[in-house]
């Protein structure tokens, strides 16, 4: 049975979107002289007013270096800064904001395990267990440390749905595993990935945990100590947040033995010519001028997602997906990747249509005024385990509608027009 | 609503027949110069072979993976430069170049033929580069061969 677009509202009747949508300016834009249906939040989401009003607000009245000055503003915008700390572990759960370790973005939080913990930590033979769903930025920094360590990569394969196949699991996870990286969601094709159960099998035979969180931190209720994994990596600019934001959560002993990263300014306790001695946790991780701006805007996003509710949130987007890929499934030459249950995937879904190039269909839906991604989603092992060179993508927030996912039927129904489908 | 839009105005069954085209699609036997191509940005490559003889292209095979107007272009370049002096070669490559970046002059010469399907593109920004990147493996594939290339960026 297809859902209207009426009984999605009905049934996420205390969220509402549309209402929500006037706090995002940027969904009034006309794209090729159509309202804008932004269905490309797996790259990026767009920001409130609420956000972009807190980083106006902090440089308008606030704005400072952060830790050194003795002044009055230096005190604010410390307070700001480290304040947004404590709001941003809260968020994720965590009780201890010294575990919360500010970086650029997901990227930059794994690197940081890659240099801190893995160049000091791996020796040849030690292994480090991935999945072939991962993203790049969980891929190229293992690999980089596998030539200079010698440790081995190893893979989770994916079944036909695109889920981890865990058969094996205890299989390949052995007393040589020290480290296992997992995407909690997939960025391509919106699996949601067992970490809990992954976790605690990788715990048993010693190996940390390292959850890439790029798209769960978004989209998911996420309590960090519940989730049974040792390091989190985020970016803050996909949960509504500015870009150059994110963070690395990591429990506190783990964090403990990791060597400073960048060295620089307030990253120390004593310099001398010769030789230095490091501030305690989480300064230690980071070094020069932070992101303050960033800092806060990133915590008021987190304020403004749990004003709405995750809860809510998820809700409205698994109403959303079940639409979707009800709809979807009515298309002729369409072809849907990823979990079927809509219950296994979080609001992202990848497609292809007939022999309609992704690039092609991304052109003639932006001629309607829909953002959508195509392309190998940055998760080229992913694709060519696919068998597919690229596919289109569309990924649902918070301020998306039925009637963007009407939309976007329209703009496929178009292309295959077009193309004599 | 009278002004078709950039979508519209480029895909065309003309493009589709290309893009679906088996017409020089594949390998030659014995090409002079073998150049694979790739977009970095999108992943679509192309690779182009080419034999010349007496200062003309004598034969082109594309193959690889694109969206259509990548592989369009490719077919119909193939189409139009078999057998071609390499000056022809260097005018008409510089006449789709003009075409690309704007030029309704350039739209509108005939010996572009079935190139000037590709018009559109030049309200397209982020689509340019498929359309010229059959002509960088050309012009990859002349500077092989030690001539200077037709597709080379005006320096």
């Amino acid at each position: 049975m297809i859902m209207s677009p009426s009984t999605v509202r009905t049934r996420t009747s205390a969220f509402d979107a549309a209402r929500l949508r006037d706090d995002f300016p940027i969904l009034r834009e006309q794209v090729n002289g159509k309202p804008l249906v932004y269905l490309d939040n797996a790259a990026t989401t767009q920001k409130p007013r609420a956000v972009t009003d807190a980083i106006a607000r902090y440089y308008a009245h606030d704005n400072a270096n952060v830790h050194r000055g003795l002044h009055e503003l230096a005190s604010r915008a410390t307070d700001a800064f480290e304040g947004a700390r404590e709001r941003v572990a809260r968020f994720f759960g965590v009780a201890d904001a010294a575990e919360m370790v500010w970086t650029r973005g997901t990227t930059e939080a794994i690197n940081l395990v890659a240099y801190a913990w893995g160049l000091d930590r791996l020796r040849a033979g030690d292994e480090v267990l991935l999945s072939v769903l991962e993203h790049h930025s969980n891929l190229v920094p293992w690999q980089m440390l596998a030539q200079r360590t010698g440790a081995r990569l190893r893979f989770i394969d994916i079944d036909e749905q695109g889920r981890l196949d865990l058969s094996a699991l205890d299989e390949v996870l052995t007393k040589r595993t020290k480290l296992v990286c997992i995407g909690h969601v997939s960025n391509a094709l919106g699996t949601v990935n067992p970490v809990a159960h992954i976790a605690e099998r990788a715990h048993a035979v010693g190996a940390l945990v390292l959850v890439d969180g790029a798209q769960s931190a978004p989209h998911l209720p996420v309590d960090l100590p519940a989730l049974g994994c040792d390091l989190y990596a985020f970016s803050g600019h996909k949960m509504c947040g500015p870009t150059g934001m994110g963070g690395l959560w990591g429990r506190r002993d783990v964090l403990e033995t990791f060597a400073p990263f960048h060295g620089g300014g307030d990253m120390i306790d004593t310099v001398e010519l010769e030789s230095s001695t490091y501030a305690q946790l989480p300064n230690r991780l980071e070094a020069g001028t932070p992101h303050i701006a960033g800092a806060v805007g990133l915590a008021a996003a987190c304020d403004y997602l749990a004003g709405i509710g995750r809860d809510a949130i998820l809700a409205h987007e698994r109403a959303l997906m079940t639409y979707a890929l009800e709809r979807m499934a009515e298309v002729p030459d369409l072809t849907v990747y990823g979990p079927a249950d809509p219950a296994e995937r979080s609001g992202v879904v990848s497609f292809t249509l007939g022999d309609v190039h992704p690039h092609d269909l991304a052109t003639i839906l932006d001629g309607e005024g829909i953002a959508i991604r195509a392309g190998h989603h940055c998760a080229q092992p992913l694709m060519k385990r696919l068998g597919v060179g690229s596919t289109a993508r569309a990924s649902f927030y918070l301020y998306n509608t039925a009637g963007d996912v009407d939309r976007l039927m329209d703009g496929l129904e178009r292309a295959r027009r077009l193309f004599g489908l | 609503m009278t002004e078709r839009s950039a979508v519209d105005l480029l895909y065309q069954e003309l493009i589709l027949k290309h893009y679906r085209s088996a017409a020089h699609r594949g390998e030659l036997e014995r090409p002079d110069v073998v150049v694979p191509m790739k977009n970095p940005t999108c992943g679509d490559d192309i690779t182009l072979h080419v034999s010349f003889r007496e200062g003309r292209v004598a034969e082109v095979a594309f193959s690889g993976h694109g969206c259509a107007i990548s592989q369009a272009a490719a077919s119909m370049m193939s189409e139009r430069i078999t057998g071609r002096t390499l000056d022809e070669v260097h005018a008409l490559a510089a006449r789709f170049r003009e075409m690309i970046h704007g030029s309704a002059e350039a739209a509108a010469d005939r010996a572009l033929g079935d190139l000037r399907a590709l018009a559109g593109v030049a309200r397209l920004p982020s689509r340019v580069k498929c359309a010229m990147l059959a002509w960088d493996a050309l012009n990859e594939a002349e500077r092989r061969g030690g001539v200077q290339g037709p597709g080379a960026e005006p320096t």
